[in-house]
């Protein structure tokens, strides 16, 4: 009985000692081996229910298990909550070993200073760094310092039309131009019918179609030295574009503005809009009922003859793995990773999930040679450009995206969305940006 | 915030003297006059100071710090800040304390007329079913329904409904009543306030309901008999008996629902996301945007000040007058 109480005396002192340094142990989290048997892993949602995912997973879990004697503990986590949960583990010290980051927030998360940095050592460790897409590395952290993550799984945005409208409306080709989008989007808006869905509630799809066209504006949304340059008049034109398709064009159904659960995918599928900006909908369209011979996909426009950074279509979109610093099996979350990116799991989850391998040697496989995801490994490897690799890009998603947000409110309620009404929300999102 | 102020009434009244009776002469000997019911007090003191105290005072010290994504791993490191983060949120000619006012102003009027709706909705159905008629039990169950249900559960429901295109609300409004000429937005735009607004009292006036109809068993029904006898009809029987009785029970009913609906994070998070539309845009989910979302914790942590010293404020303001009123009635 006494000793009993000693014990858990001491445990709760241990337990309190240990949040103490937790809390301000600085860099005392560095990695070790004092748990070599098992693993923590945080997955990402990339399937149709976090159940969904389990199922994909587990078997593939096993393996890696048969192989090297490591039992890997499986958490999914949705999307809304896997920021803020990895902003906590950061902040306690107590994370799993290894992660999945959505890879826009990779130089965010790698100026916390918590995921391990793949230098030349590391990556040699999981085969090398030349085994991978140069645009999927080049979105796994800033600049001039070692990527914070590898690219798992890669994804680029197309345009997906509903071959059928286009005939019907007799429309030959799908649009290869701004201008020619607009036309044929008119053409075929009538009734309750339109010519694009967007997915107008949710702020991330508002930040990645607006990056792209801000990208053909000739703005990243942030100058050379990585200062904000939100309200710019290429930025400006950039959010005035998008916004036009529902303010001015008219070519997207005023309720698009309110769409946050991929209902955007819903009306492409069901015919109610005949255009649709995504990245790797075909497994989502499938399961409503869309056959792949009924639509086709192309690179989303470029105004004519742009070359560069001005043609750019898509944003290098794809989810990246991390390790936790301070993991007690850093050898076994490197063996884990290596596994997680080999040609044969790449071509097995991608194949799975729709998307695109991150690894070149796998993107041959016959899997991946749908017309779909050939137009979008071509748009990956020809016209992405990755988000702002600078610190607060976590801000500017959530900032400029909510700017498009209201302002697309704006228009689905009627009221004038002109250039000043644009800068002006600009302007706010980027006197909201916190120094840096 | 509210349960702290019933925690600490019934750490007060219960706790010391039940415990002190029995063993008060031998214990006297050994501690001094005093010394037991402080004893009795520390595991509740122990209790408030781990559970409320801490994570506040670490809140006001994050408030004085500039923490960002940098210092999260370590935020004992984050630089001081002094009072920047005030300033900056109470700067209300620049963006961001603008935003701030604007959603404090919000959040003002959406508390008033929560409260006021959900008290006046639940003093009502208090007083029609305090009389007993046939399946009176069945629709005070009813009533409770929306306190009984999760409130996610229910406030996603509620979202559905409100859908421009395919909920309910304007199916009814605009298709069978024909009351507007075109489908309105409820989740964007101006009128997701009155989205906002309707859930919240369907979802806080069954509290009213419950605390009230408790609140009017305790009227002696003698009351209303003279009153009746001397000829007093219902409305002044409301008037002179009903509402005077049920002071003390409205003195924390009001309170409460004010502290809760000022600080709801729940309804606004569910019905519109992580970016609520202006006219919604209420302190609670500001602070967690600014916070959790644009990553800088400092800031946030200034504006929970801020909003803590306001309520403390209202709440001291509200207990002064009212129990200066009491003591003059008596």
């Amino acid at each position: 009985m006494r000793t009993h109480r000693i014990s858990a005396a001491l445990a709760l002192t241990a337990a309190i000692v240990l949040t103490a340094s937790a809390c301000g142990g600085g860099d005392s989290g560095g990695g070790s081996n004092s748990s070599p048997k098992t693993l923590t892993y945080w997955a990402s949602n990339q399937g149709s229910s976090l159940e969904n995912d389990k199922q994909v997973l587990e078997p593939e879990l096993k393996k890696f298990e048969q192989q090297t004697g490591i039992k890997v503990n499986l958490e999914v986590i949705p999307w809304s909550d896997l920021l803020n949960r990895i902003l906590a583990a950061t902040a306690s010290g107590q994370g799993p070993d290894v992660l999945n980051i959505g890879n826009t927030w990779s130089a965010s998360l790698q100026a916390t200073g918590a995921l391990l940095p793949f230098d030349q050592a590391t990556f040699d460790k999981i085969g090398g760094k030349d085994r991978f897409l140069e645009s999927a590395i080049a979105s796994a952290g800033a600049k001039g310092k070692d990527p914070a993550a590898v690219p798992l799984y890669s994804m680029a945005y197309g345009l997906y039309y509903n071959k059928k409208l286009f005939q019907a409306a007799g429309i030959a080709n799908p649009p290869a131009t701004w201008e020619e989008l607009v036309q044929d989007g008119k053409k075929l808006t009538s009734g309750d019918k339109y010519g694009i869905a967007i997915e107008g509630g949710n702020v991330s799809e508002n930040v990645h179609n607006v990056f792209t066209l801000g990208m053909q504006h000739g703005t990243g949304f942030f100058d050379a030295s990585g200062k904000p340059t939100f309200d710019s008049p290429e930025a400006v034109a950039a959010v005035k574009q998008y916004v036009d398709f529902i303010a001015n064009d008219k070519i997207a159904a005023p309720g698009n503005a309110e769409y946050a659960a991929n209902q955007s995918v819903t009306d492409f599928a069901t015919g109610k809009a005949a255009m649709l900006m995504w990245q790797s909908a075909g497994a989502n369209l499938k399961s409503h009922g869309m056959n792949p011979d009924d639509y086709g996909v192309v690179p989303v426009p470029a105004p004519a003859g742009a070359t560069g950074d001005k043609a750019t279509t898509s944003m290098v979109a794809g989810i990246n793995m991390a390790v936790f610093k301070n993991t007690k099996n850093l050898d076994g979350a490197l063996n884990f990773v290596k596994f997680m990116t080999s040609d044969e799991e790449q071509k097995t989850l991608n194949g799975t999930y729709g998307s695109l391998p991150s690894v070149k040697a796998a993107q041959s496989d016959a899997a991946f040679s749908t017309p779909e995801l050939q137009t979008l490994a071509g748009v990956l490897q020809k016209s992405a450009a990755p988000l702002p690799q600078v610190p607060t890009e976590s801000q500017f998603e959530t900032l400029i995206g909510t700017a498009v947000k209201n302002l697309l409110a704006s228009a689905a309620a009627g009221k004038p969305v002109t250039e000043a009404t644009v800068k002006d929300e600009l302007s706010k999102a980027q006197q909201q940006m916190p120094a840096s | 915030m509210s349960e702290k102020v019933i925690d600490r009434q019934t750490v007060g009244k219960e706790a010391a003297p039940k415990g002190a009776a029995p063993a008060r002469r031998r214990l006297r000997d050994k501690f001094g006059r005093s010394a037991l019911p402080y004893l009795l007090l520390l595991p509740a003191l122990l209790a408030e100071l781990l559970i409320h105290l801490v994570p506040m005072v670490t809140g006001i010290v994050m408030a004085f710090k500039q923490l960002t994504q940098f210092f999260i791993r370590d935020w004992g490191s984050a630089p001081w800040s002094g009072f920047d983060n005030f300033k900056v949120a109470l700067e209300f000619d620049a963006p961001v304390g603008k935003a701030l006012l604007h959603s404090f102003w919000v959040t003002c009027g959406f508390t008033v007329l929560s409260v006021g709706l959900s008290w006046l909705i639940g003093v009502t159905a208090s007083i029609f079913t305090q009389d007993a008629f046939r399946g009176r039990g069945l629709l005070r169950a009813a009533f409770m329904l929306p306190y009984a249900l999760p409130v996610f559960a229910a406030v996603i429901t509620w979202s559905f409904m409100f859908q421009r295109d395919t909920g309910l609300i304007n199916h009814v409004l605009h298709d069978q009543l024909h009351l507007t000429s075109d489908k309105p937005f409820w989740l964007i735009g101006d009128n997701s306030f009155w989205a906002l607004l309707t859930v919240s009292v369907w979802k806080s006036w069954p509290f009213a309901f419950l605390t009230l109809t408790a609140g009017l068993q305790n009227i002696p029904r003698e009351l209303y008999e003279a009153a009746a006898l001397d000829g007093a009809g219902v409305w002044q029987q409301i008037r002179r008996i009903t509402l005077p009785s049920l002071r003390p029970v409205n003195l924390v009913l009001v309170l409460v629902l004010f502290l809760w609906t000022f600080n709801d994070f729940n309804t606004p998070f569910v019905l519109f996301g992580k970016s609520a539309p202006q006219a919604a845009d209420l302190i609670s989910i500001h602070i967690y945007q600014s916070s959790f979302i644009t990553w800088n914790f400092g800031q946030g942590s200034a504006m929970s000040v801020l909003l803590l010293l306001f309520l403390l404020l209202v709440t001291a303001v509200y207990l002064f007058a009212t129990n200066r009123r009491r003591g003059e009635a008596e």
